[in-house]
């Protein structure tokens, strides 16, 4: 059977899922393999090196660079508090001196008797990682962090922003093309990830900030509301440092595009389940998708294992992702060898799609695989 | 393969490691030529699950093997010397595979040292991650923040000429110790920093950054003022990618064992080539590379070469940036219909998402090669910026130059000096009809005089940058011919020549003659008007061409002056120009796009447009 590759967005209902959870230098870890872990567990900690001050002792006391170690108070190794002094001039019979104290609580990291300038050292900052999912540690990486092992429903989004969050799921929409308006968010949905259908607009979305809603999921957002957002443009598809508490899940993509059947479906029947999502999204080499993880108890599991990705084939459900008939959903009829030429003049492999009972050639490119188990 | 040692070298092959895809291709001495004759490709295989590069390389090179039906693997290794129908007599590659090589250099002066430290790193072929300086209006520990949050793959540190005082650079490798850096790919070696600064600071550097850094010093960058000494850097910089960084990445050690020369990072080598070429045939070059995330430009002008990154100007992951640093209306300016723009935003938008999609309808790849005339365009002005004298030279001045404002640091691009155009990349090399390609680069570079345009067909000048380098003495002769050999005959896709009068002759009629006479020895005479776009239609093939201005038209030999040369037709042919510099487009909608129009109609760029 004919077949092609093309990248595709998982909607799993029931899969295991791995999360590693890893600390950006070396630490001390909070679990062993085999225990059980809440989102919120601390799994891994460590202290980043503080921040470095320098400070120009030989300019602020008005000596020679090379001089500067007969000045100092305190040596490079020590420890020194936040207006200690630090170095001094000897004056004119004790009077007239001249001295530098401490801006921070820290170390004399280095002196430099070319520059005159002395390295402070501020305490370390401490740094934790949590497990954001419900699991069970599946494996340690030493000094490093934890691999958690969970079972669940796992979706991918096309484009998020916000990092990790967690909250009950909540369908607030009859059904996938409503729209989510700001009317329909109110401080009920505090802390809960409200699904949507195919559009929520800016005013919406800050109304789910000031309501503290944990997360949205929804098929689509205007790229251009996102300015006000971030109170930048995103110029490149890198996201998740965003310090919003409402966690943004894209679906589909830009503009007001109906989310697949699949996925509400999918999300409406877990309604009321504890889920954690993250709006993180990095769309270069080793792409990155934001994604919604609703663990579920093993018991509740059918069994049933996700299917191997085969890519493209006759049958296949696919998504357009490219306009014409972008966001529009179809069965793949056929998958012809030969190149074709569009309507644009580009010769490319195509696929021939029926859409609401219409048959259209488009692009392989411009055709997303919808990923279902 | 270290045993070549041949009179003829007649089959080589050459790989280039991308980031998602390994390129190989075959070249061969047939009938007295080299010429390219077979291309394979496969995924890169840096990343798991394979984690070895030389897995992607060997597929690319059985690809090819499949093709020309010669033996080139046996086992897990590429057959060399050859031999009757199997083997290799040389084989190189480029690699840009994860994420190519990523510096930060630092100077005493952003415009001075910091510049030239920049010019040193980007012409290696790395991408420059941020430039450090003292006067940069940074604190230190803002600097040092920098430093760590970056991870870069190698600093350069330069800084004062020789002689000078030595206190601003030690403070610079101050500021890298505190800061301790850590290398991108891995915990296990110390970061490489070449010093290229004031000879005088050498000894306090070491005793600064001697433990904590892999520390190498060449010479000084800017030995004084007035001269810049890049080579040294930039070799130092090729010598660590390959002993430090290559080392790191999976199994590059493998695939250095296996090269005749030396891994170049891939836009290093095109620099190479480009600076090869405009050597070779005494011109001035301008070489553009749009991707996907950067848009590269290389360029030779009075014999200096020149390379700029545009690190978020592409096609597809940066798309949205090119209509942010843009402006909306910048990038309409170029579509000859109404559109909603806030669709349009959105459109973009989900072109960046989904970055592999393609343009099905007329109207979709209008507005594609409307952004890749901006992305183009904005690339272009900061190279100009780029690419100038150097900065804070002393210039005796005599009575004559009192009226002539000429500083240092002005830009060495001169557009009625350059002598050719070479576009790659997707947009350029893949565009449906050559004259999109052709009408592109005119549109966005805004050639004047007499311009060459030509792409490259299968973006193979980073493999022919490395062959024209080969240093091994055996073989690095004949390797250098076969590269110009298969450059001019089987890289490049010639477009033809455009001929961009300049002057203030807006509205005027004739404002150009032209004789042009073929090989065939048919002739041609045309009298052109301001505004007018013309095509003459011509196979490359050398054209006799006699050019006379009007009164105040500038053709390329000054202001009135006639121009009798030799110019070349190509795949599109011959381009008139007269719509000046800079273009002007109309406020009002209807005439703008009436224009627009009628250039598209005279280029033939699109089929008829019903949107």
């Amino acid at each position: 059977m004919a077949h092609s590759y093309t990248p595709g967005l998982k909607v799993l209902k029931s899969t295991e899922i791995l999360k590693e959870r890893r600390l950006p230098l070396k630490g001390q870890l909070e679990c062993k393999t085999g225990d059980s872990v809440k989102p919120d567990d601390i799994v891994a900690k460590t202290d980043l090196p503080g921040n470095v001050q320098m400070i120009n002792v030989a300019n602020q006391l008005n000596i020679d660079a090379s001089d500067i170690e007969n000045y100092m108070i305190k040596a490079a190794g020590e420890s020194i508090n936040k207006d200690d002094l630090m170095a001094e001039t000897k004056g004119l019979f004790g009077f007239f001196k001249s001295s530098v104290f401490s801006p921070v609580d820290g170390t004399i990291e280095s002196i430099s008797n070319v520059t005159g300038q002395v390295v402070l050292r501020e305490s370390p900052i401490p740094v934790e990682v949590d497990a954001y999912v419900k699991g069970e540690i599946h494996d340690i990486i030493p000094d490093e962090g934890v691999v958690i092992k969970t079972n669940g429903v796992f979706i991918q989004g096309i484009f998020g922003i916000g990092g990790e969050s967690r909250g009950r799921i909540k369908t607030i929409v009859d059904d996938r093309n409503t729209e989510i308006t700001a009317e329909m968010i109110t401080d009920d949905e505090k802390g809960n990830i409200i699904i949507g259908g195919n559009f929520i607009g800016l005013e919406g979305f800050k109304k789910a900030i000031n309501c503290e809603v944990a997360g949205i999921v929804v098929g689509g957002f205007n790229y251009y509301d996102l300015d006000e957002i971030l109170g930048y443009t995103l110029g490149v598809a890198i996201t998740g440092s965003e310090e919003i508490i409402t966690s943004l899940i894209v679906t589909e993509g830009y503009g007001k595009i109906q989310m697949s059947q699949q996925t509400f479906d999918l999300l409406k029947s877990h309604d009321g389940k504890f889920a954690s999502v993250n709006g993180a999204t990095q769309i270069r080499a080793g792409v990155i998708r934001p994604e919604i993880i609703i663990p579920i108890n093993k018991s509740a599991v059918s069994g049933e294992q996700s299917k191997e990705t085969l890519g493209m084939m006759v049958g296949s459900l696919v998504r357009v992702i490219r306009s014409p008939n972008f966001g529009k959903i179809g069965t793949v009829k056929l998958l012809p060898s030969e190149l074709r030429k569009m309507e644009s003049e580009t010769l490319v492999r195509t696929a021939s799609v029926e859409i609401d009972g219409d048959t259209f050639e488009i692009p392989r490119s411009n055709l997303e695989v919808v990923e279902t188990d | 393969m270290n045993n070549t040692n041949l009179d003829t070298i007649s089959v080589i092959l050459a790989t280039d490691c991308g980031s998602t895809t390994t390129k190989a291709i075959l070249i061969e001495f047939i009938d007295g030529e080299y010429r390219l004759t077979y291309r394979g490709e496969a995924p890169t295989t840096v990343e798991a699950p394979f984690e070895d590069v030389t897995r992607g390389v060997l597929n690319a090179t059985m690809e090819v093997e499949e093709l020309s039906g010669r033996k080139l693997i046996e086992g897990d290794n590429i057959i060399s010397p050859q031999k009757d129908n199997s083997g290799v007599d040389i084989y190189i590659s480029t690699s840009s595979a994860g994420g190519g090589l990523q510096m930060m250099v630092a100077g005493v002066v952003k415009s001075m040292t910091g510049e030239s430290a920049e010019r040193a790193a980007l012409g290696a072929g790395s991408i420059v991650m941020d430039v450090l300086a003292s006067n940069d209006g940074r604190k230190p520990h803002e600097k040092i923040t920098r430093i760590r949050q970056l991870r870069p793959d190698m600093i350069l540190l330069s800084g004062g000429i020789d002689g000078g005082t030595t206190k601003h650079v030690v403070e610079l490798a101050e500021i890298l110790a505190a800061a301790n850096p850590q290398p991108r790919l891995g915990q296990n070696y110390k970061l490489p920093v070449i010093y290229a600064g004031n000879k005088n600071a050498t000894s306090d550097i070491k005793n600064t950054l001697g433990d904590l850094t892999d520390l190498d010093v060449t010479e000084n960058i800017r030995p004084i003022l007035e001269q810049e000494n890049l080579k040294p850097s930039r070799d130092k910089i090729h010598d660590l990618f390959m002993e430090h960084v290559m080392q790191q990445a999976p199994g590059y050690k493998k695939l250095m064992s296996w090269t005749d020369a030396p891994i170049m990072p891939t836009p290093g080598a095109v620099g190479a080539l480009i600076e090869m070429v405009a050597e070779k045939e005494n011109i001035s070059v301008v070489g553009v590379d749009i991707g996907g995330a950067t848009t590269d430009i290389f360029s030779v002008f009075q014999k200096q070469f020149n390379r700029t990154v545009s690190a978020n100007l592409g096609m597809s992951y940066s798309i949205c940036n090119v209509l942010a640093e843009a402006g909306l209306s910048n990038v309409l300016r170029w579509v000859p219909f109404d559109i909603n723009e806030k669709e349009l935003i959105n459109r973009i938008g989900n072109k960046m998402i989904r970055p592999t999609t393609v343009p099905q309808s007329i109207e979709e790849l209008v507005i594609e090669q409307a952004i890749a005339r901006e992305a183009l365009r904005l690339s272009f002005i900061q190279h100009k910026e780029f690419a100038v004298n150097l900065k804070g030279v002393q210039k005796e001045r005599t009575i004559s130059d009192t009226f002539e404002q000429s500083t240092s640091g002005q830009s060495l691009v001169n557009m009625m000096e350059l002598d050719l155009i070479v576009g790659s990349g997707g947009v350029l090399s893949h565009a449906p009809r050559r004259e999109q390609s052709a009408k592109m680069l005119i549109d966005s570079f805004l050639p004047e005089g007499i311009t060459a345009l030509a792409v490259d067909s299968i973006f193979m000048m980073p493999q022919l940058g490395v062959m024209a380098n080969i240093e091994k003495k055996e073989i690095a002769k004949q390797a250098r011919i076969a590269a110009l050999e298969v450059f001019e005959k089987d890289c490049l896709i010639r477009l033809g020549t455009c001929i961009a009068p300049v002057g203030n002759f807006e509205g005027k009629k004739n404002i150009l003659k032209a004789i042009l006479e073929f090989s065939s020895g048919e002739k041609k005479e045309i009298s052109l008007d301001s505004g007018q776009l013309l095509m003459i239609n011509a196979d490359y093939q050398e054209i006799d061409i006699l050019l006379t201005p009007s009164s105040g038209v500038d053709v390329g030999a000054g202001v009135n002056e006639e121009v009798q040369t030799k110019i070349y037709g190509g795949k599109v042919g011959v381009i008139f120009d007269c719509r000046g510099r800079p273009l002007k487009f109309s406020s009002n909608t209807n005439e703008r796009i009436s224009k627009l129009e009628n250039w598209s109609s005279a280029l033939e760029e699109y089929p008829i447009l019903e949107v």
